[in-house]
């Protein structure tokens, strides 16, 4: 189990995290999610002692990093594909890791065949694409054979088959009662191979729930009423019980009523409507509304 | 719990996987070699012209070993990139990752390239004196047995081993590759020899880490103004390379990756 508590770091004037409190349990895979410039990646940092705190901590089954003997046989991290010599090969770059940790040299082999990289094992890693480092990466990580994995932004960089590839390996390695941290910008990515949830923004948490709970609470859904006649139409819904919102260009949004409810409606009252159609707000409009206080750099254009 | 024998097999591996410090560590033997055998070779024919007084002034060790003042650079190329080719790779954050405990990983990544270089520099000091003395041939040679032959050989391999200590240390420090050497190449080959020329000066410029540590790189007596002599000009190389290294565990200790 990881422990994050009251975590605070900062670059100069920049206040990166924020008192951040959460916890990550193992057995399953929690997703770590935020906007750009959020703080995931510092607080991972922090997470294997590569930033010092300003203040607070991370515990891992209650043990400073630092504090941990051969941590690699405990937490794997792949926090950037590229934290390696270019020059060494994937298989020198395995080989001094695993020494470091008293791991067996067989298990460079291991892993690789793992991640797909035995073929490329003696190359040097200087010449590899962003998706092979990437799978160098996690090679690194699943070394020592640790049971807390952490993961900053994992599928950037791999190709359809290498995401799947390793949204199937996160499953699995909770499955076998791992600690799996991974953090990610985007929400349908998290849906996907994520059970639990730890959203911040502007380094502070926002939400810490089951991603099942986030979606309930989060997804909405709605008719989108198309109409010259906007606010005759919403007082034809007004007087039926119908709230509505004023969605972009003109359009109404009816919240908790049926396409045919507007339908007819409409019908009834001889409102002209040039399109009613059913919607539901993904999961990427929940997490932005969510977020949406928190960006730090928000396109100027209006993104819907 | 802190594992430092580990922490050394992982800079050891290191070292050994890639191609430019094992090159680098190629050349500073090499060149030094080389350089002693031609010295050797060139001063063979020279020594007979010159006179007396020349003659006896003339120092076949500190000659064998003008071939390694050129080598060095080599070495302070092979300290300055184990340290500092970590920080531009990014790979000092897996390093860390694997080795957490600060203190520790500094520990073996000093001890380590001390260690090689030490090794190393004892091959190199040894090849070449006795290339030089080989190529030399008497009368101008000497032997292992000669006064102040021995303490030379023995300077050379501190001298070399303090050097590497001392550039990666201020690696350490800098972080960077250019930078750590475009102030050492500068210091090693041009201030040091262009502040010594200069008389007033050359009181203060003794007290550089090679101008100081080079005392010893020689049998007979220095001439000039010195005020340091073999051994004690080796402790303020020494005092230099502690320095260094200390500022670097600071530095180590207190940055983020
Ligand atoms: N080494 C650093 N020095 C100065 N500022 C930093 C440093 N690292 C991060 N920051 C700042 O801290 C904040 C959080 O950055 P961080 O990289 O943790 O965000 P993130 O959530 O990982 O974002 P992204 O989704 O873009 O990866 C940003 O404002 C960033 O500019
Ligand atoms: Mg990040």
């Amino acid at each position: 189990m990881i422990e994050v508590q009251k975590l605070t770091k900062r670059y100069g004037e920049t206040l990166a995290v924020d008192g951040l409190s959460f916890q990550v349990r193992p057995g399953r895979v929690t997703g770590f999610l935020g906007p750009n410039g959020a703080g995931k990646s510092t607080t991972m940092r922090a997470m294997i002692g590569l930033d010092r705190p300003s203040s607070g901590q991370v515990l891992i089954d209650g043990k400073r990093y630092e504090q941990i003997a051969q941590p690699l046989r405990k937490v794997g991290a792949l926090l950037e594909a590229k934290a390696l010599h270019g020059g060494r090969t994937a298989y020198g770059h395995l080989l001094g890791l695993a020494r470091s940790n008293r791991i067996p040299p067989s298990r460079v082999g291991e892993v690789l065949e793992t991640v797909g990289l035995s073929a490329t094992a003696k190359k040097r890693a200087g010449g590899f694409s962003l998706g092979m480092a990437q799978r160098l990466g996690v090679a690194a990580a699943l070394l020592g054979d640790p049971e807390v994995l952490l993961f900053d932004e994992p599928v950037n960089g791999l190709d359809p088959e290498g995401i799947l590839w390793i949204r199937e390996l996160m499953k699995k390695l909770a499955g076998e009662g791992r600690t799996v941290f991974v953090s990610s910008h985007l929400m349908s990515e998290m849906a996907l191979t994520a059970e639990h949830l730890i959203v911040i923004g502007q380094g502070r948490l926002l939400a810490d729930t089951t991603v099942e709970d986030f979606i309930a609470r989060n997804s909405r859904s709605y008719i989108h009423i198309r109409t010259p006649e906007p606010e005759r139409m919403r007082d034809v819904l007004a007087g039926d019980g119908i709230r509505t919102e004023k969605g972009p260009e003109g359009v109404l949004e009816a919240l908790g009523t049926t396409l045919e409810t507007v339908g007819k409606l409409a019908s009834k009252h001889q409102v002209t409507v040039y399109e009613i159609s059913p919607r539901t707000a993904s999961l990427e409009e929940a997490f932005m509304q969510l977020t949406a206080d928190a960006v730090d750099f928000r396109a100027d254009l209006e993104v819907r | 719990m802190s594992d430092t024998g580990a922490a050394v097999a992982f800079e050891w591996t290191k070292i050994r996987t890639l191609r430019s410090t094992v090159w680098s560590l190629a050349l500073f033997s090499a060149a030094s070699v080389v350089v002693a055998l031609l010295f050797g070779y060139v001063m063979r024919g020279t020594y007979a012209d010159l006179d007396a007084a020349a003659q006896a002034r003339f120092d076949p060790v500190a000659s064998g070993f003008s071939g390694m003042k050129l080598g060095m650079i080599a070495l302070v190329v092979f300290g300055v990139l184990t340290v500092s080719s970590e920080y531009s790779t990014g790979s000092i954050r897996s390093s860390l990752a694997a080795v957490p405990r600060r203190g520790v990983f500094y520990a073996a990544k000093l001890l380590t390239g001390t260690a090689t270089a030490l090794v190393v520099s004892a091959v190199v000091v040894t090849l070449s004196f006795f290339a030089a003395q080989t190529m030399l041939g008497s009368p101008a040679s000497v032997s292992l047995s000669d006064d102040g032959v021995l303490r030379a050989l023995i300077g050379g391999v501190l001298y070399m081993t303090l050097i590497c200590a001392f550039s990666m240390g201020l690696a350490s420090v800098l972080r960077s590759s250019a930078l750590t050497m475009g102030i050492l190449v500068p210091l090693f080959f041009m201030i040091s020899t262009i502040l010594n020329s200069i008389p007033g000066v050359q009181k203060v410029a003794q007290f550089l880490p090679d101008l100081a540590g080079s005392l010893i790189l020689r049998s007979k007596e220095p001439h000039g103004d010195g005020v340091l002599t073999a051994w004690t000009g080796m402790a303020v190389l020494a005092a230099w390379a502690v320095l260094a290294v200390a500022a670097g565990y600071f530095a180590m200790r207190r940055r983020d990756a």
